[in-house]
């Protein structure tokens, strides 16, 4: 089941995601990326109802963007955080989205900050968190393991003990993650960790 | 001729002009002046308070300028009580976005949310547009400190130093001779003081005919409106040299 997390390091952000679809029993697909590139310096991780992650992320998204084409200026991530969390207190009473982000981002004046936001519009700042049933694991071993103003090598290692924990102890654990950073040079992939592959579709 | 086209605030004449518009902009040529000063460390407003009537009882606070927010203020040429109304829009729009963002508003975005509402009177018919100028005195992280003049028409340009008001030609002429990149906030209220008591009707310059704002960094980092209080204005007005020391007024 979902597993989705974050920490921040010296100056960059890391965020990790599962890429399993499920339903029910049965899973979809195993290469699935839950974490967007919201604009050139922030990534938003999302878990919860599938439809309503890609709406509304993508909703976030285009509206960063529209704000960035009217001002010439980009939103701070906190601003973007405080505007992820606007739009989902809104819709809480009447439509709800089921999704709950994590929000990593890096600015010039600020440096690299996360932002945790749940489908209830709670909006926290945070050196760690994460969402799912792998929290439970994830948030562990980071309890136990995180430092603040760690290297990049040392959060990918954490990163990888809370990946390794999810799956030896979570009776669910998803097969595949995706890892993703973002620091001053702007929000980009890092690398998958993946135990089985889509199989490939033989041509008729 | 073009009588047919006057009333009209949305209808171009037959030589592309609107004249209800150019009429709003020709009622604020009549207002009190204002000017506004940018400065390496701050930005600098003063305006000119018409005194119509001795019995006029004073107002304590300001009334030409106006605080939008913590970090924006204001001042007015034209018809105040569309000013009222505008500025009221500016402070909501200003309070909306912190609600939303949770982040004071950059200036430009004030500055040019207002003048969309004031574009739109002299675009969509059966209306007058607004006879307001404006000189938006501000500080945000991006741009740091910020002056913008806006008119009637819903323009908006930034200024090192401008004039709105009677006689804001030859005011923005003076400022223009005598206007420097590096001057400091002391030097900005200086000039902005010469250049009124040149420009203004009345004989001498006192503390009563005018209003003197600030908005600067404190110490700490913070955006700070400051508005001058008559006794301190009374004595910058004579270390200035341009007035006489109070001595016969008593």
């Amino acid at each position: 089941m979902e597993c989705v997390f974050g920490l921040v390091g010296n100056d960059f952000a890391i965020v990790a995601a599962d890429s399993s679809a499920v339903h029910s029993i049965l899973v979809h697909k195993s290469n699935e990326d839950k974490i967007m590139i919201l604009d050139s310096h922030k990534l938003i991780a999302a878990s919860g109802e599938s439809g309503d992650r890609v709406q509304f992320t993508e909703y976030v998204q285009k509206n960063v963007a529209l704000y960035q084409f009217r001002n010439g200026i980009p939103l701070t991530t906190a601003a973007a955080a405080n505007f992820t969390r606007g739009e989902l207190a809104t819709a809480l009473r009447k439509n709800p989205y089921f999704v709950n982000i994590l929000l990593a981002g890096y600015d010039k004046e600020t440096g690299p900050s996360l932002f945790y936001i749940d489908y209830i519009a709670t909006l926290h700042k945070v050196d760690k968190g994460a969402f799912g049933y792998g929290s439970y694991f994830s948030l562990a071993m980071m309890d136990r393991h995180y430092k603040s103003g760690m290297t990049v090598e040392e959060a990918i290692d954490l990163v990888d003990k809370c990946i390794m924990e999810i799956r030896s102890r979570l009776v669910v654990a998803p097969p595949n993650f995706v890892i993703k950073i973002v620091d001053k040079d702007g929000a980009r992939e890092y690398a998958w960790r993946e135990s089985v592959k889509d199989a490939a579709v033989p041509s008729a | 001729m073009s009588r047919r086209y006057d009333s009209r605030t949305t209808i171009f004449s037959p030589e592309g002009r609107l004249y209800q518009v150019e009429y709003a902009m020709e009622a604020i040529g009549n207002a009190g002046s204002a000017i506004g000063i940018l400065s390496k460390d701050g930005v600098v407003l003063v305006g000119e308070k018409k005194v119509t009537s001795k019995l006029l009882q004073t107002s304590t606070s300001t009334e030409k300028m106006y605080k939008i927010d913590d970090h924006v203020a204001c001042a007015v040429a034209g018809i105040m009580s569309d000013a009222n109304i505008l500025i009221n829009t500016a402070r909501v729009q200003a309070q909306r976005y912190t609600y939303a963002y949770q982040e004071p508003m950059p200036v430009e975005q004030l500055v040019q949310s207002l003048c969309d509402t004031k574009q739109g009177y002299t675009q969509f018919g059966g209306l007058r547009p607004f006879g307001v100028s404006f000189l938006f005195a501000g500080w945000d992280k991006n741009y740091g400190f910020q002056l913008y003049m806006s008119d009637p028409s819903g323009n908006y340009s930034g200024w090192k130093a401008a004039a709105i008001g009677a006689n804001n030609q030859a005011a923005q002429s003076m400022l223009k001779q005598d206007y420097k990149d590096d001057i400091t906030r002391e030097e900005a209220v200086q000039l902005a003081l010469k250049v009124l008591s040149k420009t203004m009707d009345s004989t001498s310059l006192t503390s009563e005919k005018l209003e003197l704002a600030e908005v600067f960094l404190t110490p700490s980092g913070n955006v700070k409106y400051q508005v001058c209080s008559p006794d301190s204005l009374s004595k910058l007005l004579v270390k200035f040299g341009v007035t006489q020391p109070a001595t016969e007024a008593s």
